[in-house]
């Protein structure tokens, strides 16, 4: 079977059958990791430090310990040890994961000590109950880019001379800023464990049972064998539940602490704004330069972001505008302030998410300083090759994103001056940006099993993780393809580390990396076992190298269009319409596909005017962190979202042509909405969110 | 969440009494305010004296001669919204109502526990921070903190909380009272207006009830220009937000067209629901226009005092009570909608 038959009319892939978890969902049968019922569980409720920095030195847990119910009280005197020299991936913090493990306190909110009882009621009052004196210290929680101890974690990228460059004729320099934001999916991180007989056991909300698996493991010196991950439904992640975080470590300690009980741990909504991570805040100074026909000769990006002095995790939001448009001279910089701060984490299109804010926004400064179309100045840059690397675009749709979206939302009829579009008292705008994402290398290996049951019928297992993407679908259609088999004739397994290792669910790669590695065990197992297999034949296919990754550059690329309205008298902003045309290689299933577009342009969206998390650096904590105060788009922000796609051949990104759609649809949504909110009233809001006190008195 | 006693009372008065006796009682409406201080360690009661099984879960209308309705303290924000009498009689509830919370709170929310709901402010609901309204005497940390839904009016340097109650403010505009039991078992009617106070030096101090007075309903009086008073709340999200600022505005035009009478009540600007007595004054007997209007609002403005973090609080409280008045003004002359 070659490569070039996917997707072929009438197959399973292109088609877009509707999500075979969604019943089982809907119906709430699909068991996320604390649903499932397990025998006599004792629980454990975290405490957490009330100083951002200092040591502990006295846990009194006298009264915790006599509420009825306490089995123990976990301290960093009394909690098992982990090896916290141990080797993890790239992906994990090692410092970030010691839990219990010092008296040491590095940021408010870090868990100094855990109450483990039978009921979850008594582990709650209890952990209220125990008391922590600390020696405090004086900490640093500030954010800003007016710091001097803000170090360059690289050197910068350099092409040509962006400062001594030639006078431009148009020059656009200015901050731009997004704000802090926590990923909050709707299952908080939970962890359920047991741990008997030098057997780990969990119940997990992870992206990847694998990563989960090994990072355990290590952290506890064991074989990995012996750490057996559950996870077959995961009520989201965007990113948080990749790497692990101290709650899983938590409940891992409190289940080592009392072999042959399940333990349960799940965050509160509360804990999950101090306890998993989150998206740093960016500051990003960006100059463009350029003739007055809108031909960028500089572009000059530097990203000031938040990083810990737990751990470092640099937030690359000057990344996106190393490849995006043509220009001779070139910077692309961080700035990282480290902070007595959580460890921040990947959230849904790291980098380029908020990397694409300043860049898009200025584009459209520029344009506007040109007398240009907007879509037109992009289209003036678009480089013949990708200006980084030098290497050719294996596939570049860009300007075809422009140029349909342009003609669907009707950006023709716009108003040709800001400000000149007025209904009902509400000042109503069009604003347009780029969206882009890398067609990155998976994080991890895949392998994948096929097993024919007899009747028909094929077994396909992989320990991937849906975290709510529809990969148990798209999998299965894939599959369904690659064997030459009606779909209803697949049965798929995921989710669970006794399967064949598959890469964490990160970087949009999935169904690129399972779908490539369920092609490669679909070709094995034809050939080794042709197409009339006996039952209970088998095969495992690997996850191929691709042979063009190194000599091409890969990305999916979008144009996001977004109507604004701002209510002249209150500064209201409303979004009534936002569309978003991707190229994005082959859509395997059209229907869970516009879900990741549409709800990435719905995530865009609220962080376009929404999201929000209130750093007090007098505490050095986030005060805002529940859902009435931290605000995520609630049904009537979301109006009129459409995603569209282009029909896109790129043979070269994997055996499927399949580009990762799972983040790019949050990407360029909020420069849209700022630039149209620009259009609406000419008032250029550079940072976020958008509110209603950007506009008046203006 | 600290264990805690619970109580089905079985009548009123009785009700009032058992709370009245233990310091550490307190009444459950809908709970969706106080059991939610209870996990956050915000209210630690040892008894709830659950009052939702009481018979004071009725919308009707007062008797012949008195006009008015009332609305018992156990019915739903969902079912005082949707019911007819105040549907018809005071729309402005039903607005304020509906634009409060979501759809699952309202159906668990009582009017009892709505007007009594304690303050949004981020440093009240967060042990792990000083505030005089939690801890008298700690601090206040809003002071030098996030200050976007805190007061632009009669706030004290111990305090510049808001009251968030939606409903609350149509109530003030509408003269609504709230009658008391107290533990002896007498019954007493306050004004919605005077039922919270300004935070002055105890700002723990919500409201003016002592402990263990019950309130079993609010009383609606016959209003005239009740029937088309409207509800503007303004913001940060298109729902399910409390107000930055919100206005309950009602009109009555004399038929000169200058202003008979007029009720201006302001949310998420003060302590309490804040009745716009400067700008009222301002405008009665004065012209009906939007320059009227507009100097009204500037007469109650001369009175703010906001915060570095919500100045642009003033700028809202304009266009509230302009805009409100503006269009009420416009239906009473039948000119429609603006
Ligand atoms: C996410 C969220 C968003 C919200 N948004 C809004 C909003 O936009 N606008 C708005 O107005 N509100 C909003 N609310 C608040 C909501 O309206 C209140 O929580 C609700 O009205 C409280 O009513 P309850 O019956 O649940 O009160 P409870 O929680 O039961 O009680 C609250 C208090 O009142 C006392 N109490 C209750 N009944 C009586 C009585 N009859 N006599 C004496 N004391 C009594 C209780 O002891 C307690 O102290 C929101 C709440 C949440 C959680
Ligand atoms: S404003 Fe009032 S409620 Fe808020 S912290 Fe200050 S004292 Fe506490």
């Amino acid at each position: 079977m070659t490569a070039t038959a996917y997707g072929r009319p009438g197959t399973a892939t292109g088609t877009g059958p509707p999500r075979s978890d969604g019943p089982a969902k809907a119906a709430g049968t699909a068991p996320y990791a604390y649903e499932y019922r397990v025998a006599d569980p004792a629980y454990v409720a975290p405490v957490q430090a009330t100083v951002a920095r200092g040591r502990v030195l006295e846990v009194d847990a006298a009264e915790a310990e006599a509420v009825e119910g306490v089995i123990a009280v976990l301290t960093h005197a009394g909690a098992p040890g982990l090896d916290t020299g141990a080797e993890l991936s790239g992906l994990q913090r090692v410092a970030e994961l010691a839990v219990l493990q010092s008296g040491e306190v590095s940021y408010r909110g870090q868990v100094v000590a855990a109450v483990v009882a039978e009921t979850f009621e008594a582990a709650w009052h209890a952990a209220a109950l125990v008391t922590v004196r600390y020696e405090q210290w004086p900490h640093d929680a500030g954010f800003s880019d007016q710091r001097a101890d803000a170090v360059a974690p690289e050197e910068d990228h350099r092409q040509g001379e962006v400062e001594s460059a030639a006078p431009a004729e148009v020059v656009v320099e200015q901050t731009y800023a997004t704000a802090m934001q926590h990923n909050n999916p709707m299952e908080p991180h939970t962890t359920v464990a047991r741990f008997e007989g030098g057997e780990l056991f969990l119940y997990e909300s992870t992206q990847g049972s694998y990563e989960v698996r090994r990072t355990v493991a290590a952290l506890l010196g064991m074989e990995p064998e012996r750490v057996h991950v559950v996870a077959p439904y995961v009520g989201g992640g965007f990113g948080s539940k990749g790497p692990l975080h101290a709650p899983t470590v938590l409940a891992v300690l409190a289940a080592v602490a009392l072999p042959g009980r399940w333990v349960k741990l799940a965050l509160t909504r509360r804990q999950m704004f101090a306890l998993v991570g989150y998206r740093s805040p960016t500051i990003q100074r960006v100059r463009l330069s350029a003739g007055a026909d809108g031909r960028l000769s500089g572009v000059d990006v530097v990203a000031t972001v938040q990083s810990s002095h737990v751990a470092d995790f640099v937030e690359e939001a000057a990344g996106p505008a190393k490849s995006m448009y043509a220009a001779p001279n070139r910077r692309m910089g961080h700035r990282v302030v480290r902070l007595d701060a959580a460890v921040p984490t990947w959230m849904r299109a790291p980098g380029e998410c908020p990397g694409m804010f300043g860049p898009e926004v200025a584009m459209d400064e520029l344009a506007w300083a040109c007398g240009l179309d907007p879509i037109e100045v992009r289209l003036r840059n678009e480089p013949e090759r990708d200006p980084h690397t030098g290497k050719p675009f294996s596939s570049r749709n860009l300007a075809a994103c422009l140029r349909e979206g342009a003609r669907r939302f009707g950006w023709a009829d716009r108003a040709p001056e800001p400000g000149g579009r007025v209904e009902n008292g509400w000042r109503v705008g069009m604003g347009v940006a780029a969206s882009a994402y890398p067609v990155v290398p998976p994080p991890g290996d895949s392998w994948a099993r096929i097993r024919y049951e007899g009747e028909g019928v094929y077994a396909v297992s992989l320990a991937a993780a849906d975290i709510g993407t529809g990969a148990w679908t798209a999998l299965a259609q894939v599959a369904a393809d690659a064997l030459g088999v009606p779909l209803e004739r697949v049965r798929v397994r995921l989710g669970d580390s006794s399967l064949p290792e598959a890469s964490l669910a990160g970087g949009s790669t999935g169904l690129m990396s399972w779908g490539s590695t369920i092609h490669a065990a679909a070709e094995e197992f034809r050939r080794g076992h042709g197409e009339r297999p006996e039952p209970g034949a088998e095969a495992t296919g690997h996850l191929p190298a691709n042979p063009a990754q190194d000599d091409y550059a890969m990305y999916a690329y979008g144009a996001q269009f977004a109507e604004v309205r701002v209510h002249a008298a209150t500064g209201e902003v409303r979004v009534p319409r936002l569309l978003g045309v991707f190229a994005a290689g082959r859509i395997v299933n059209a229907r869970t596909a516009r879900s990741q577009f549409t709800g990435g342009m719905t995530m865009g969206l609220s962080m376009a005017l929404h999201e929000e998390s209130v750093v007090d650096a007098r505490f050095g904590h986030v005060v805002n962190g529940d859902f009435a105060e931290y605000h995520i788009a609630a049904n009537a922000d979301v109006e009129d979202v459409q995603a569209h796609w282009i029909d896109e051949e790129d043979p070269l990104v994997n055996p499927l042509g399949a580009k990762g759609i799972g983040e790019i649809g949050i990407v360029g949504t909020a420069a849209a909405v700022a630039n149209a909110a620009y259009h609406a009233t000419g008032v250029r809001v550079r940072s976020l969110p958008v509110r209603l006190d950007d506009f008046i008195g203006a | 969440m600290k264990p805690f006693d619970y109580r089905r009372a079985s009548d009123a008065a009785g009700a009032a009494a058992l709370v009245a006796e233990h310091p550490g009682a307190a009444f459950l409406g809908g709970g969706t305010n106080l059991v939610d201080h209870m996990k956050l360690g915000v209210a630690a009661p040892d008894m709830l004296v659950d009052i939702t099984h009481l018979p004071m879960d009725r919308v009707e209308a007062l008797p012949e001669g008195e006009g008015g309705v009332s609305i018992g303290a156990n019915v739903r924000n969902s079912e005082a919204a949707a019911h007819p009498l105040v549907r018809e009689r005071y729309p402005v509830l039903s607005q304020a109502l509906l634009s409060g919370a979501s759809g699952q709170l309202r159906n668990a929310a009582t009017t009892g526990g709505n007007l009594l709901q304690r303050t949004r402010c981020v440093y009240f609901q967060d042990t792990g921070t000083p505030c005089n309204k939690r801890e008298p005497g700690s601090g206040c940390s809003a002071l030098e903190g996030y200050q976007r839904y805190h007061a632009v009016f009669g706030a004290s340097p111990d305090c510049v909380a808001t009251h968030p109650s939606d409903m609350a403010v149509a109530l003030v505009a509408l003269d609504a009272r709230v009658v008391v039991t107290d533990a002896a078992g007498g019954e007493r009617r306050i004004p919605v207006a005077e039922l919270h106070r300004l935070p002055g030096e105890a700002p723990e101090q919500d409201t003016v009830l002592s402990r263990g007075d019950l309130i079993t309903a609010v009383e609606l009086p016959e209003m005239p220009m009740a029937a088309r008073a409207r509800y503007r709340k303004i913001r940060d999200r298109a729902s399910f937000a409390f107000a930055l600022v919100s206005a309950a505005v009602g009109l009555e035009l004399a038929a000169d067209g200058t202003v008979a009478d007029v009720r201006i009540a302001l949310g998420g600007v003060a302590h309490k629901p804040w009745r716009a007595l400067l700008a009222e004054e301002a405008l009665r007997g004065s012209a009906a226009t939007e320059a009227g209007f507009a100097a009204a609002a500037e007469a109650e403005l001369s009175e703010a005092r906001p915060l570095p973090g919500n100045v642009f609080k003033l700028e809202l409280v304009r266009a509230a009570v302009t805009e409100t008045l503006g269009e009420v003004a416009a239906e009473l002359r039948g000119e429609g909608e603006l």
